[in-house]
């Protein structure tokens, strides 16, 4: 019964998990009809030999109006990284002999905050002498959706501050099927929350999320999808526009139908349509390319309840079902860092010290998923 | 590990098949009283492709109907628009093309709030079943006599192909979804009940009309050009291995169909290296 612990700050999270596999590769999760953030209870029926002792996170929030730079989170999770360990290791009831491997994440993500968290997951491994193993974020987002929702082969959406991509399994590698081509949803969400000084705590898309659902006016915005392919930086501009004008309120805005006036709640309502829009007509497109029927939504903003519906008709609709869990799986963790780290390391995956450097690039698809058929 | 560069196959590639077995899917409201019933062929992401007659059967003139059903994930308003828009999207391109006098299916009839674009049923096969088909044949007897003559009209075909997209492409248009299941050739008319000994020749010899434009644009940008025919160089790899020296002669073909595709050619050699992915940041 292997037992890891992953480090997980990529971005403005610093995520501390402790994750136990009760029986190793023997006994895979078996699916079940619907994950909407029940997955605690199912987690019971269903057994998955997946056990998490621990899942502690640190989020550093810049003020409403700016954007979280990264020496400044690189500095957040340096303060934080080794009280979140000692008490994530408290909190689990474990001792330094009862860790099999340390695993942290190697990419993709911004340099500083990356390369913050690696040096602590040296440390560690030197000072325990345990093994490392580098883990790409991504492929850690997908294990962790798998093993809590019990989805078997889904397509994936992957929809967070720095990654949109639609990923499905084939031949031992997740493969992106579509991405966005400029900038990420989650990106586009946030610099829309800067304009309007959207505060960014608990999280900016969760401020909007909360917005737009006051908001009915539906205005036009650019929808661009190129075959299974995103842009959002087009809407950006559009939108960012729409708020300054609000902002400055010179003259008055009414809707053209109602005569009624546009607010805030009605930008994020129309900002909200589009985008998701977008990213549910794609994942379709790929599910009807690869002949899935379940989709799983990971990544921040994934957590998004109006996504999560959305998604959830069009899965309908095709005789699927929708995966998908809420913000302590969701939104960037130690767990799932573990949990790929853990599958790696049954296979005998090991990261070498001279080779346990941080990237902020790194694929999906460039991983070698060896613990799957 | 090198950031190999992996490029899916493009959507349509598969969408020309059935995907769901849902007996609930109706025609667009216009066609429901037809008789005989519009028969479901094709079933992809965005639209559901029936075969029926237009107007009225007696005229005995088929069409394919391509219906966008709304998608009820939408807002009302965004679904319209977008209905709106890619009907009259793929029409004008289907126009534009047919004005050219490029093989391409005539509109007959469109209706964009019904979400339905009625046009010219192209009878035959398409290049891919009859790629695979012959393929096989031609793998094993490559060096006789059977195998030259099968060589030489699937020369002919990929040249066929080549300078369709190439006139295409010279019409500021690019097709999105390059695939040999969405080029058709054309059955020939005659009746050839004695030519059954030459009927792998004649197969390969009909006319090859390009069909569903649903993700085509209007573009004259030498990257689009170029990503158009790497999707279909990716499609044809994939559909069809073991088949680079006859994707040769596509491209041989569209090189001299119009004036800028050796640009476009140039510009294709650059979108291989880098594959249609980007290096991920963040």
């Amino acid at each position: 019964m292997p037992i890891a612990i992953g480090l997980e700050g990529s971005a403005n999270k610093l995520g501390v998990g402790i994750i136990q596999h009760d029986n190793p590769a023997s006994n895979p999760p078996s699916p079940h009809d619907s994950a909407f953030s029940g997955d605690e209870q199912q987690q019971k029926q269903s057994s998955p030999p997946v056990r998490i002792l621990a899942n502690l996170r640190h989020t550093f929030h810049a003020p409403p109006g700016a954007g979280f730079l990264p020496k400044d989170v690189a500095a957040h999770h340096r303060r934080w990284v080794v009280r979140l360990t000692k008490q994530a290791m408290k909190q689990a009831k474990l001792g330094i002999k009862d860790i099999d491997c340390i695993c942290y994440t190697k990419g993709p993500g911004m340099g500083a905050p990356l390369a913050s968290v690696a040096i602590a997951a040296r440390m560690l491994s030197q000072l325990w002498n345990l093994p490392l193993i580098g883990v790409n974020h991504c492929v850690g987002h997908i294990e962790m959706g798998r093993a809590i929702t019990g989805a078997d082969n889904p397509v994936v959406l992957y929809v967070s501050g720095g990654n949109t991509q639609v990923i499905a399994y084939s031949a031992q590698r997740y493969r992106i099927f579509g991405e966005a081509l400029d900038i990420a949803i989650g990106n586009c969400l946030d610099r829309f929350a800067r304009v309007l000084r959207i505060p960014n705590d608990p999280a900016p898309g969760y401020n909007i999320e909360q917005l737009a659902k006051k908001g009915k006016h539906l205005l036009d915005l650019p929808y661009a999808v190129k075959g299974m392919d995103v842009s959002f930086s087009g809407i950006l501009a559009r939108v960012e526009e729409m708020g300054v004008k609000l902002d400055q309120g010179t003259e008055p805005w009414l809707d053209s139908e109602s005569q009624e006036p546009i607010t805030a709640a009605d930008l994020c309502f129309t900002l909200q349509e589009t985008v998701f829009a977008m990213l549910v007509e794609i994942t379709e497109r790929a599910m009807a390319h690869v002949g899935a029927k379940q989709v799983l939504i990971v990544g921040g903003v994934g957590c998004n309840i109006r996504l999560q519906e959305m998604m959830g008709i069009m899965a309908s609709e095709r005789g699927g079902s929708v995966y998908a869990t809420d913000e302590r799986f969701c939104i960037d963790n130690g767990i799932m860092i573990a949990q790929a780290g853990l599958m790696a390391w049954q296979m005998g995956f090991r990261t070498a010290m001279k080779d346990s450097t941080t990237t902020q690039r790194f694929r999906t698809d460039e991983v070698l998923i060896n613990w799957r058929d | 590990m090198p950031s190999t560069i992996v490029t899916s196959e493009k959507p349509a590639n598969l969408a020309r098949r059935p995907v769901r077995t849902n007996s609930l899917i109706l025609p667009p409201p216009a066609f429901r009283n037809s008789i005989p019933a519009p028969t479901l062929q094709y079933q992809g992401a965005e639209a559901l492709v029936y075969r029926t007659f237009f107007l009225h059967p007696s005229l005995n003139i088929h069409c394919a109907l391509k219906h966008r059903p709304s998608k009820p994930y939408r807002h009302p308003v965004l679904d319209a628009k977008l209905t709106r828009h890619r009907i009259l999207a793929e029409a004008r391109v289907l126009a534009k093309l047919r004005r050219a006098g490029i093989s391409v299916p005539a509109v007959y009839a469109l209706d964009w709030e019904a979400g339905w674009l009625c046009e010219e049923w192209i009878e035959g096969e398409t290049v891919r079943a009859v790629l695979d088909r012959s393929l096989a044949g031609w793998l094993d007897a490559a060096d006789n006599d059977e195998g030259e003559r099968v060589n030489g009209s699937l020369e002919r075909l990929m040249r066929r192909i080549g300078t369709l997209v190439g006139q295409v492409h010279e019409n500021g248009v690019v097709h999105g979804d390059l695939t040999t299941s969405n080029v058709m050739l054309r059955a020939s008319t005659q009746t050839s009940q004695d030519a059954d000994k030459s009927a792998a020749l004649n197969e390969l010899d009909g006319e090859a009309v390009l069909i569903d434009f649903g993700l085509a644009s209007q573009s004259v940008q030498d990257e689009d050009r170029a990503v158009d025919l790497y999707v279909l160089e990716r499609a044809f790899g994939s559909t069809h291995p073991k088949t680079e020296s006859l994707f040769g002669e596509v491209l041989k073909a569209y090189g001299q169909s119009y004036k800028g595709a050796k640009v476009a050619l140039k510009k294709l050699e650059e979108v291989r290296m880098r594959g249609r992915k980007k290096i991920m940041i963040g």
